[in-house]
């Protein structure tokens, strides 16, 4: 039996279940993603993509189904550090430095400080960086700190890297550099990947699979597979696949939207 | 070029504060004003030189009220806020409380606390000034252990850390502009207070009682002196507190808002 990165299984997420602010965020989610794989969650806004991301991360626990992460519960893999998070807002703190803050995982599991500073140093070089390891985060641009956010979640060399809109606060151009720089820092990592978006273009450049949701209570309607083969430049955004994949996604998107009409017309 | 900047930066202020005074002492030699209602600067300056060691002795009468008052209310203030953050039901309880007695003018406070004391003590004025440096104290550096980023949480949670490392990594770290801010604004807070408390009985030791005496008693130009020395003490606690904003900046890179 081949272990999945993550195992789903049956998950659905009810906030304040029993009261007025009732909230069916997730409703009987089925996901297994392999190790290796670039996957992308894509839906509209309040569809329980970042919820879902959180039930991986085990920030929060769904009211039912199970979720496996390297083949043990969420809440284990956790505790293991068996993945690193990045988020829109980068969460650099502001009064340590660069490389105080790529060694903050380490610290709190405890490596020694000539360990850390030599994978802070290998990390920094990764995000290509490395001059700036004694700077403070705000004396960096938005996609320096974000760079720098993802050399802190992958600090402790996790298997699996979540991440939450992470080029969402970005520029255009930033975030076309900033997707290229994920990649060729994932590849060179080996790094399973779910990566949270709204943007269509950039879920297909990035992933191998592409998840997509419908409106709340969020369900999974249809997962796009995306061979654009493993090495993606530039050129990749002009390729003709890489326009169908788009236009596949966004009638998926557009399916689940529709579906999401019928289905309260039924209820009616 | 820095240097020249910084010394364009002076000189006008010192010009026109010459320029102040000249004015001044024109006015009062011109028009005659007579010394009850404004005395020249020169003259002030000489009461300054002539009663210098008492006026000394004033400054640090009440600097040493407002300076005991400051350390001891921002020490308790830090300690209270600790206690808060741990044991939120006791926020609930003492919140009002501690706005109830923010409310209370100091006025009707140090009259109230000098009954309590022995005549000659300085410790109701202490206790006036703990009090009102402990508040300012106490509310920032609450916000600053309570009021961390969403994404730091998570982010701190997603490592599995505990509670007594989130408090060491993210807690406290993201108090400490606050508490800087709070310092700077209780700063000049506690001089005024010092002062303003000696009006109100006790010992005659101070800057604010020489202040009331000196005037009761016509001396105007003795009584501008202490006025001078209350200047003076004043504006060194305003500089620690430009100081103490100053090392925030450099720590920080950003001031939290201030709350008062």
């Amino acid at each position: 039996m081949t272990e999945h990165a993550v195992a789903i299984n049956g998950a659905s997420m009810v906030f304040n279940p029993g009261s007025v602010g009732q909230l069916e965020a997730l409703r009987d989610i089925d996901l297994d993603i392999a190790a290796g794989d670039f996957v992308s969650l894509i839906g509209p806004s309040g569809c329980g993509k970042s919820t879902l991301l959180r039930l991986i991360a085990n920030l929060l626990a769904p009211t039912a189904g199970d979720v496996l992460v390297n083949g043990k519960s969420a809440a284990q893999a956790r505790v293991d550090q068996d993945y690193g998070m990045a988020f829109q807002q980068s969460g650099l703190f502001d009064w340590r430095s660069v490389r105080k803050n790529i060694e903050l995982p380490l610290e709190l599991k405890g490596w020694d400080k000539k360990r850390r500073a030599e994978r802070s140093a290998e990390m920094l070089e990764l995000v290509q960086l490395s001059e700036f390891g004694d700077h403070r985060p705000w004396e960096l641009s938005g996609g320096m700190q974000q760079r720098i956010a993802i050399a802190r979640a992958l600090a402790s060399h996790p298997p699996l890297l979540l991440m939450d809109e992470p080029f969402g606060a970005l520029d255009e151009m930033t975030r076309e550099h900033m997707q290229s720089e994920l990649l060729r820092i994932c590849a060179a990592a080996d790094t399973t990947v779910v990566f949270v978006t709204h943007s269509i273009p950039e879920a297909v450049y990035l992933s191998n699979r592409v998840v997509v949701m419908s409106p709340r209570p969020g369900q999974i309607t249809d997962v796009v597979d995306v061979d654009l083969g493993v090495a993606r430049d530039d050129d990749t955004r002009e390729d003709e696949t890489f326009y169908k994949k788009i236009t596949e996604v966004r009638e998926a998107l557009r399916g689940a939207e529709l579906g999401e009409t019928v289905r309260r017309v039924d209820d009616r | 070029m820095r240097r020249a900047r910084s010394l364009l930066a002076i000189w006008p202020p010192i010009v026109f504060g010459l320029v102040f005074l000249i004015v001044w002492e024109t006015i009062v030699a011109v028009y005659d004003i007579k010394k009850f209602l404004l005395p020249a600067p020169t003259a002030i300056a000489s009461a300054f030189a002539g009663n210098l060691e008492n006026v000394w002795e004033a400054v640090l009468v009440t600097g040493a009220n407002a300076l005991v008052g400051f350390v001891l209310g921002v020490l308790l203030g830090i300690a209270v806020s600790f206690v808060l953050m741990r044991f939120s039901v006791l926020n609930e309880l003492t919140t009002p409380l501690a706005v109830a007695i923010n409310a209370v003018p100091i006025v009707i406070i140090v009259p109230v606390l000098n009954n309590m004391y022995p005549a000659g003590s300085q410790v109701p004025r202490r206790v006036m000034v703990v009090l009102i440096v402990f508040f300012v104290v106490l509310v920032n550096v609450a916000k600053g252990l309570r009021q961390v980023s969403g994404t730091h949480m998570e982010l701190m949670r997603s490592y599995a850390a505990s509670q007594r490392e989130i408090l060491v990594k993210t807690r406290i770290p993201n108090a400490i502009p606050y508490l800087f801010t709070a310092m700077k604004i209780a700063a000049p807070l506690s001089v005024i207070t010092a002062f303003v408390a000696e009006y109100f009985g006790g010992t005659q030791t101070g800057l604010g009682s020489a202040i009331t005496s000196n005037a009761s008693t016509s001396k105007n130009d003795v009584m501008w002196a202490y006025v001078l020395g209350a200047c003076l003490l004043g504006l060194s606690f305003y500089v620690a507190s430009i100081w103490l904003e100053k090392a925030t900046t450099r720590q920080h890179g950003r001031n939290p808002v201030m709350t008062r």
